[in-house]
């Protein structure tokens, strides 16, 4: 999801038998619903695991500013452009309380920070798509932030205590995201027949691309058992994938918008919506960095550091500056 | 990329008469900055009412493996809870 492709170090799944008291402890702790904290031991492959999973979600909200805030100039009114700041100004707050929540595992923000720049870290494939209109940004909050509720809201029982508070933190914003962007949706379908085209459009783009969110089919993600036995993973992607579905096809029919899959149908007998084969060639096309804007996303980071550093330095000289002349005087 | 900004710890006060809580952490440059972004990344939704922010290196903290040595005298020491002594009903409330 946002982060798509973690993968776990741990060795398979052992059992409590074969693990060492240290080991054996902390999955008891784990499978008592006790909280992991900074200082507590670890597993080395939970830590390298947790590490990899929360810095691609907090690189993922840092990125994903990129294709929303290209719309915030030209937002149709004073009011959604105040709405759609103060988004994007949440999206940035979501990725600095999850660099933290990493931080505490032993990497440095820096180390992070470099590793996105340099290509080494991913972040979610969804944000390497253009935002081509004004209705992206509807479908976007509707369907991007919907799907990213449907990850984090299982997320905030992590066995991870900061993890876990960081993402309660975030649940908490996250659903004034979907919400403003539906009711773009709805005003646009309400509107003139161009609207609502460009608002059919904006689905029929969006629609694969956020279903490959929540990552590869089960059967080809390896390191989901492991991180399920950490705690870390509560549903597998499959799940989440088949609840989003069952949750957003009546809305795009509440709105009058047409889902862009034939297969889409309610099967009474599994209690569900059917839905058809996803472009998994396509999803790794773009994680390996071949997506419409992955270059240009990593650019506009790439280019904010560089362009920012005289100013981070700066205030870091000033404050070291005025320490010593305190330290003189007293 | 050596010149990183210090960690600081941020604390806020939810609501006049609360205590200030441990809310998250945040790099910057010094402590007015510090509390400047504390202020953008943990009030901006009306949370709180005062912050206070220390440098993360300025904290000491007990050590998870000190947990029977510090807190397990406490647990054969009941009757440092009220409901440790029977009053008798005719006494009254006390």
């Amino acid at each position: 999801m946002y982060a798509q492709e973690v993968k776990s170090t741990g060795q398979g799944v052992k059992s409590l038998d074969e693990m060492e008291p240290d080991e054996r402890a902390f999955q008891e702790k784990i499978n008592a619903d006790v909280k992991i904290e900074p200082k507590d031991w670890m597993p080395e492959g939970y830590r390298k695991t947790l590490i990899r999973q929360i810095s691609q979600h907090a690189h993922s909200e840092i990125v994903g500013q990129l294709p929303e805030g290209n719309w915030i100039t030209r937002a149709p009114t004073l009011e959604r452009k105040a709405i759609l700041l103060a988004k994007v100004q949440d999206e940035a707050g979501h990725g600095l309380y999850l660099y933290c929540a990493a931080e505490t595992l032993g990497v440095s923000r820096d180390q992070m920070t470099e590793q996105l720049l340099s290509g080494k870290a991913k972040y979610s494939s969804i944000f390497n798509y253009p935002t081509l209109t004004w209705a992206d940004i509807g479908a976007i909050g509707w369907l991007v932030d919907g799907a990213a509720i449907m990850n984090q809201v299982p997320l905030q029982r992590c066995s991870y205590g900061p993890y876990s508070r960081a993402m309660i933190r975030v649940c908490k914003e996250e659903s004034f995201h979907q919400r403003q962007g539906y009711d773009i949706m709805m005003k646009l379908c309400e509107g003139a027949p161009e609207q609502k085209d460009m608002a059919q459009d904006a689905l029929n783009r969006w629609w694969q691309p956020s279903l490959m969110m929540f990552g590869p089919p089960d059967g080809d993600s390896v390191h989901s058992a492991q991180s399920m036995a950490w705690g870390i993973k509560q549903n597998t992607n499959d799940e989440l994938r088949q609840k989003f579905v069952d949750e957003t096809v009546p809305q795009a029919e509440y709105l009058g918008l047409t889902v862009p899959d034939p297969d889409v149908k309610w099967n009474e007998a599994r209690g569900h919506y059917d839905f058809g084969e996803l472009d998994w060639d396509e999803f790794y096309e773009v994680l390996k960095g071949n997506g419409p804007c992955n270059k240009e996303r990593l650019g506009a980071r790439q280019k904010a550091w560089t362009d920012g550093a005289w100013f981070r330095e700066g205030l870091m000289a000033h404050a070291k500056k005025r320490d010593a002349r305190k330290m003189a005087a007293e | 990329m050596s010149n990183e900004w210090p960690l600081w710890e941020v604390f806020i006060r939810g609501q006049h008469g609360l205590s200030h809580r441990h809310v998250g952490s945040l790099h910057a440059p010094d402590q007015e900055i510090a509390i400047k972004n504390a202020r953008d990344v943990y009030t901006r939704r009306n949370e709180g009412v005062s912050i206070w922010v220390v440098q993360s290196k300025d904290i000491a903290a007990s050590s998870p493996g000190d947990k029977e040595p510090l807190y397990e005298p406490s647990n054969s020491k009941v009757y440092r809870h009220p409901t440790f002594f029977d009053i008798p009903d005719e006494v009254g409330k006390m």
